[in-house]
Order: structure tokens, then sequence, then C-alpha cells
């Protein structure tokens, strides 16, 4: 088996260096299409159950373990670095490429690890890969979110370590799969796959790296990270209550702060939180059908938000801007943008005959088989505020509300082109299902096309519509951010750091200057017999040093010889 | 600008054509609860029109929610810049 096999995320890290080497010729632009192709192929060539095993310091290693929920994600993330390679055709940076690789192959290595122990050495890498990703852009605002960024992932990674050495410690097997809240050790994996996730306390690094990220670099972060960890949480705490309530927490914290926001990759950005909120809701729900809702939401959410940062990107791309008080009537001139982004918009707002239809609606489906009243409502209403705050807000304050008066071309056509297919795919898994139902982990029993759900899901978002264009007085755009828990560690910790020192030097002072005679006196005294002069500090012939030697043991015979 | 001038998609006549349009495509789609089977789970999901009104209200509460959030919450956002 192991010599016919592969593993595509080890691939895609070996070929960053190669793609490294080639980054002057002409190769670099076919290698980043071919590279992930050919991941591609082998996640599919990877078969069912553990493929490669390793023992290491006692632990029986599964580094290569496949099955129908890895190899979901293994497709995505392999079918998404070939878009995001198309895309970034323009790229300037080849660092940025690399590490996206990189990154990329390490999300892999995660989705296809069979256990605990290689599951953590490709989730770190993971943070190395998107910091790099980040930093590329090469900006002082870049570099220094790319910085806090890691900060946090690494804490996370912390975290996380510290529970998996908890929990293998405890004589659990290290085998990957689903675990119980029963332990502070299993608590810590939570939160450690939790940071990742963006769920509060930790969901500001997303809006505050992704966005400073290049034009391209943007489109490679929002499918690895957070759905890698959507991932772990499914086949580690797949119907855990506690995810529920994180997982709605997350839908409205994105809506609300999106709705506040100007810049429009951090609108993105914040929807991205909203989207990962509705896959966490699910796997707290935790039924067969929940978990394929969220496992096909997050195939269909890498997609359509992958479209909708290139189309930002391309806006970007062209005209350097990213808020939307300066942007507006880009249809006129960048019609290709204008109607991918609003086919990624309408996909995102789980519009019928996308691919967000389809998927989404399974896990408000679950909730309500699971007669979970509230989840349910909250689910509907937060499906009606997606519409608000991404599938409209986006498109209307980028392509149409006021004319800018800027008239930027279409970007070249290697970017339309990855835009297109990925619009394609929006709407073709949108009107054939079956395909994308085939590939989750469990038998799908749901039918999504009724007329009843049909027509119900349009009365919901159009009326979220008709709410958007009421109230749109209301939603003036403004240069403005909206304070977050980021505000504590760079703000208020900062800030504290600064009195406490303040407070203490002045305190410090006077506690030296108390002892600073006896201090001198002592020093002075050291200096006698220890400094250049002093008695101590002579050399002395080795003769008399043996002596001396003998003497001191002979001394430490005697008191022994006492002690007996 | 001649309102001649303007991308046929921008211009008054337009709009005004698009927002009946909306209001028309809306006032069908809820009469459609009269004659669509429904599948109520919990009580307040059977009422008529269900979809159409909690979409509305609940995105305006969301709207007004996050405009007074804002008000605590808002910066510059050269804040983090200094």
């Amino acid at each position: 088996m192991m010599d016919s096999v592969i593993p595509p995320g080890l691939f895609l890290i070996i070929c960053a260096p190669i793609l490294a080497l080639a980054s002057q010729s002409a190769l670099r632009r076919p290698l980043m299409l071919i590279i992930p192709l050919m991941a591609l192929g082998l996640v599919w060539m990877v078969p069912d159950g553990p493929v490669i095993t390793a023992s290491f310091m006692g632990f029986e290693l599964i580094p290569l373990r496949g099955d129908a929920l890895s190899r979901l994600f293994g497709t995505i993330f392999t079918l998404m670095g070939f878009a995001g390679g198309l895309f970034a055709f323009k790229q300037k940076s080849t660092t940025e490429l690399v590490a996206a690789l990189f990154y990329m192959g390490s999300a892999v290595g995660v989705v296809m690890a069979g256990d605990l122990i290689t599951m953590f050495i490709f989730w770190e890498m993971m943070a190395i890969g998107s910091t790099l990703v980040i930093r590329s852009a090469n900006t002082p605002g870049a570099i220094k979110a790319s910085m806090r960024y890691l900060k946090i992932h690494l804490l996370g990674g912390v975290i996380l370590m510290a529970g998996l050495a908890g929990y293998l410690g405890e004589g659990n097997p290290v085998l990957f799969e689903a675990m119980s809240l029963n332990s502070v050790s299993t608590w810590l994996i939570l939160i450690g796959f939790l940071v990742n996730v963006g769920a509060p306390p930790f969901s500001a690094w997303l809006p505050d790296a992704y966005p400073e990220a290049s034009f391209s670099g943007s489109v490679f972060l929002s499918a690895f990270t957070t759905k890698t960890a959507v991932y772990v949480l499914i086949r580690g705490f797949p119907g855990e209550e506690v995810l529920i309530y994180f997982g709605l927490y997350m839908v409205f914290y994105g809506i609300i702060y999106a709705l506040l926001e100007n810049d429009m990759r951090r609108i993105l950005a914040y929807s991205i939180i909203n989207q990962v909120g509705f896959m966490v809701t699910g796997i707290g729900i935790g039924t067969q059908m929940a978990l394929n809702g969220a496992a096909s939401h997050a195939f269909a959410h890498i997609i359509y938000k992958a479209l909708l940062l290139m189309s930002a990107g391309a806006v970007f791309y062209r005209t350097g801007k990213r808020k939307c008080t300066d942007l507006g009537g880009l249809f006129q001139s960048m019609p290709v943008t204008a109607i991918c982004g609003t086919i990624g918009a309408l996909a995102i707002s789980s519009f019928p005959f996308t691919s967000g239809f389809v998927s989404k609606s399974m896990i408000a489906q679950a909730a309500a088989d699971q007669h979970m009243a509230y989840v349910w409502y909250f689910l509907e209403a937060a499906s009606a505020g997606v519409f608000l705050h991404a599938g409209i807000k986006f498109p209307w304050f980028v392509f149409f509300q006021k004319d800018s008066g800027m008239r930027p071309p279409d970007p070249p056509v290697s970017m339309q082109s990855a835009m297109i297919l990925l619009a394609t795919l929006c709407i073709v898994i949108g009107l054939f299902p079956e395909q994308l139902y085939a590939l989750l982990p469990y038998q799908v029993d749901y039918v999504p096309y009724t007329v009843t759900h049909v027509v119900n899901m349009l009365q919901l978002l159009l009326m979220a519509g008709l709410a958007f264009f009421v109230m749109l007085p209301m939603m003036k755009r403004t240069l403005t951010i909206s304070l977050d828990f980021d505000w504590f560690y760079r703000r208020l910790f900062p800030a504290l750091f600064d009195l406490l020192g303040r407070i203490i030097y002045p305190i410090y002072g006077r506690v030296i200057d108390l002892f600073k005679n006896r201090l001198d006196r002592l020093i002075s005294l050291v200096e006698r017999y220890n400094g250049v002069d002093g008695i101590l500090a002579r050399t002395v012939s080795t003769n008399s040093a043996g002596a001396l030697g003998l003497i001191v043991l002979a001394l430490c015979l005697g008191i022994f010889y006492q002690m007996q | 600008m001649n309102t001649q001038d303007k991308h046929w998609l921008v211009r008054p006549s337009t709009i005004r054509l698009l927002w009946r349009l909306l209001i028309g495509i809306l006032v069908i789609l809820t009469l459609m609860d009269l004659v669509i089977e429904h599948h109520p789970h919990f009580g307040l999901d059977g009422t008529f029109g269900f979809f159409s009104w909690y979409g509305f209200l609940t995105c305006v509460a969301m709207v007004i929610f996050a405009k007074g959030l804002g008000f605590f919450l808002k910066r510059k956002d050269t804040y983090y810049d200094g």
C-alpha cells in the first residue's frame, strides 16, 4: 500500500520550495496550476482506512488516512488551490505563492491525518504558512497584522498542545476520533480548535489580518484555516451542545460587525465568521443531517467566499481602494467582476439555485428535526441577516450605490477566468447538488428543491432585501472601525503595562536610593579583597595551591570522620 | 449629468421600475403562502406569511441593534494607527 500512495499534503509542502526555485522562470505560472491539480489527484488515490502507519515514541501514528470526510475537505482545498493559483497569475510576489502552497499542503495534511500528533504538526505548520501569506503583501500594515495573527495562533497552538499532552498522558488513544468533553485536556483541545475557527473571544484575528493580505493572498487565506478547524470539530467534537452556542454567537457577531464595517474586505472577513458559525452550530446539533450540512456548507463556502474575495481583490487590484466610502458605481466598467461578485453574494445568501441553498438549509432542517425551536428561529433570522450584510451590502456598496466616478477596467483574463470558474461552480452545485451530496460523510436523505422551501427562502431573502433598502439611510458608510476583543490586547493590556511601569519605576528608584549607600559599601568591600590587587585575586604558586587543597581535604576528612 | 447619459441601470425611471417590480414580487410571494404546502415545526412558523414578516422584522431589528452598538464601538478608522 505504502509505496503506491503519495501523501497529498506532504507533496504540496515539498513542491513549495520547487516553486520557489522556479520563481524567475516561465514555469512558475503553470506550476502553480499543475501542483494543486496533482495534489487533487493524489487525494483521490488515498484509499479508505489507515494508509501509512509509523511508530513514534511509543505511539502508533497514522500520518495518512482516507475516508469520505477527509476526501471532501482534501478535494475542496486542492480545487481552491487551483482557482487561487489561476487568480494569482499576476501576483509579483513568489513568496506569497510558495507560502500559499505550504499553507495548502499543511491544511491538506491536517484533514488527511489519522492521529492527533500528525494533525498537530500540520496544524502548527499551517499557522506559519498563513502568516507568511499575510506578510508577503509587504506593507507596514500587513507586517504588523501578520505578527498579531501569528501570536494568536501560537497561543491557540500552545493551548492545543497542552490539551493533547494531557489527553495522551491520560492513556487515551492517539487515533483522531470523536472525543467527549469530560476532562480539562479535552476542553483545552476544544479551545485550541475554537481559536482557529474564529470563535469568541478570539474572532478579531480574522478581520484584523486577512484584509491586510495582497489581492490574491486573502483569497488563499479565506479557504484553509477556519475550514480546517471546522473539519477537526466535525471529527473531534460532533454533537457537543456547547458548539451550538458558540456557533449562534458567531453567526450574529459576523452580521452585526459586517453591518458596521466600511472596508469591503473586512465585511467579507466578518462574513467568514458568520458562515463558519452556521457550520459550528450544525456540528453542535450533531445529527447526520447536521454534520452533512456543516461539511457541505464548508465545501460550498470555500468556493463562494473565494469568489467574493476575488471580486473584492479585483477591485483592489484595479483601484487600490478597499473602503466602501471610496467605491461605488464600478459595475459600469467592471461588469464581469460585478456579475461574478453578485453570484458569490447570492450563493452566500443561500439563494435558490446556488450552492449555499443546497448546503446551508440542511443545518436548519436538522435543527427543526431535533425540535430545537430557538436554534431554528435564530438560524432563519441569521439567513435573512446574511443577505443583509453580505448578499446585498457588499455588491451594493462596491459596485452600485453612488457613482464614485472611477471607471477601472475588469481585471486581466487570468483573474476573470478564475472568477468565472468559481461562479459557474456556485451555480452548478446549486442546480445539481447530487454530486456534492455523494461526497458527504453520511447518506443524504434530503430534498432541497420543494416548492415550499424555494418560496419560503425567497420570501425571507427578498424581504431582507426590502429591509436593506428601507433602512439604507441608517447604513450610511462612515470612516470608522468597530472595537472588538482585540482592543484588550492592542490597547488595554499595553496601556496597563505602561501604567504599571509608571507606578513601579519611582518606587523602584526610592528603594534603590535607600540601599545605595549600603550597596556602595558592600561593593567596595568586595573590591578590596577580590579586586585587581585584592588578596584573594593574587596569583599564587602551584605549591601553595596544592598545600591549600590538601588542608581543605584534610579538614573534610576530619569532619566526615566525626560525623560517623 | 443628463439623465440619458447615465447608465440605464441607474436612471431614476429604471430605479422606480425596479422598486415596483420588487414590491410586486414580494406581494405575489407572500400570497403564495395561501396555496403552498406548509410544514410548520414549532407554531409561530405556521402563521400567514411567516418567512416574509419574520425576514423583514429580524433584519430591521439587526440593523437597529448594529446601529445602537455602533454608538459604543465605532472609532475613527485610524484608531490603531497611532
